[in-house]
């Protein structure tokens, strides 16, 4: 008989961590967000600077992607045009399962100030909207909470799943 | 807009005041008072019907056929040195005159002097290109056929420039309503998702003051976060920034705001 027992499911017991695959596989998206460059206005300048050295996205691992093959993430950041709306739609669709998308900005959430014929009235008309950045433009620590909200969504939903079709409006 | 008179009698009534601003017109000289431009008028004149001319502004103003437009700036490009067309557009008289003013700014880099030729043609005419003259003309011209319908003739890539090409109506005519016609508001709809998802993606909203301060449905406070629904109308308590959830992220260290440091040297 052992002389103390060992509770192997505790630390220092086996080496082994249990845990589910949901939570890996999530833990491993979440920390992996590559975005796709989309800047159409001037929000674009405070995702650039998002991902500059002082604010430096790459240590969420959020790292800007220029093809919508190798993204997840959509940053649509800037005013989204009626004519522009056909491609953001193309682009989206091509971008692989599981994808994001945060509307950042006056412009994106709603068409902001330009209440005109040829904005589109919030990309929401056109592609599903994870979460919406209030602000105009929003400055980089807001794209970066924004970013990390959207890293406690992805936690909390189930990994082995195709995603839920997200409702358009 | 009622046409504006001349209130002569200004004893009778001192109090009257016009229920509508009324634009100043900036007055008018006649050509012969700047010999430049007395001289490229004759000139042009000697050619050309002028129907009007004088200077307004330091510039003169010539009005002319719709007709003769190829032929007046190739006039003066050619023998009167204004080697730059610097601007080129129609403006809407549909509803006073049923007709489109075009115009065309020229430049004169040698004179020192601008010049604007205006004609006027009715909404069916079309108009000649100036692009063999003036490469600027390309564009221009585009831009006018976008925005006010006006043809071109042998322009060589009729097409729209800024819309896109399958939009139907002429977003700067008068009468094209600035949050746009039933096509407008439904361009993206109808394009990517078809006619029969109108009703679930639903109109437009344009309505600015439909922004509620207290929606918490639509909206949420960064900072000043609330459970969806809840009254704020009272005021909402503050909610520190939730970077991670409670019980942490593996291999992640979690933010604490007690041990991070606010950088005072900008500069660093």
């Amino acid at each position: 008989m052992a002389q103390h027992q060992v509770n192997y499911l505790k630390d220092g017991g086996l080496p082994v961590a249990l845990t589910t695959i949901d939570k890996v596989v999530n833990w491993g998206r979440s920390n992996s967000i590559w975005a796709l460059t989309y800047g159409l206005a001037c929000c674009g300048i405070e995702m650039m600077a998002s991902g500059a050295s002082r604010y430096d996205f790459d240590r969420f691992g959020t790292i800007f992607r220029a093809s919508p093959r190798q993204a997840e993430l959509m940053v649509v950041a800037g005013t989204l045009t009626k004519k522009h709306a056909e491609f953001i739609r193309r682009l989206y669709d091509q971008m692989t399962e599981p994808k994001w998308v945060i509307s950042m900005g006056s412009c994106a959430n709603t068409g902001g100030m330009f209440n005109t014929y040829a904005t589109v009235q919030g990309v929401d008309r056109v592609i599903p909207v994870d979460l919406y950045l209030p602000g105009c433009a929003p400055r980089p620590e807001t794209l970066q909470y924004a970013v990390l909200l959207l890293q406690q969504k992805i936690r909390r939903e189930s990994a082995s799943r195709a995603q839920k079709p997200k409702r358009l409006m | 807009m009622r046409a504006y008179t001349p209130k002569d009698d200004v004893q009778k009534k001192p109090y009257y005041t016009d229920r509508y601003w009324v634009a100043p017109q900036v007055a008018k000289s006649d050509v012969s008072e700047d010999a430049v431009f007395a001289a490229d008028f004759e000139a042009i004149k000697a050619k050309f019907d002028v129907l009007d001319a004088y200077i307004q502004v330091g510039q003169m103003v010539i009005v002319i056929n719709a007709a003769d437009n190829f032929g007046v700036i190739e006039l003066m490009k050619n023998e009167l040195a204004y080697n730059q067309l610097s601007e080129l557009s129609a403006i809407d008289w549909l509803a006073q005159e049923g007709k489109f003013e075009i115009f065309y700014q020229m430049l004169s880099m040698s004179k020192r002097k601008r010049v604007r030729v205006k004609c006027k043609i009715s909404e069916k005419e079309s108009i000649q290109s100036v692009e063999k003259l003036f490469r600027s003309a390309d564009w221009s011209e585009r831009e006018m056929y976008d925005m006010f319908g006006v043809v071109v003739n042998n322009h060589p890539f009729m097409k729209r420039i800024l819309m896109p090409d399958d939009w139907e109506g002429f977003p700067l005519r008068k009468t094209y309503p600035l949050q746009g016609d039933e096509f407008a508001q439904w361009y993206e709809v109808d394009k990517l998702f078809g006619k029969e998802a109108r009703e679930i993606i639903g109109p437009e909203i344009r309505d600015s003051a439909r922004v509620d301060r207290y929606d918490t449905e639509r909206f949420a406070r960064l900072g000043h976060e609330v459970p969806r629904g809840a009254d704020i109308s009272q005021g909402e308590p503050d909610t520190p920034l939730c970077y991670q959830e409670n019980e942490g992220v593996f291999m992640i260290e979690k933010f604490d705001a007690e041990k991070s440091v606010v950088i005072s040297d900008r500069d660093r």
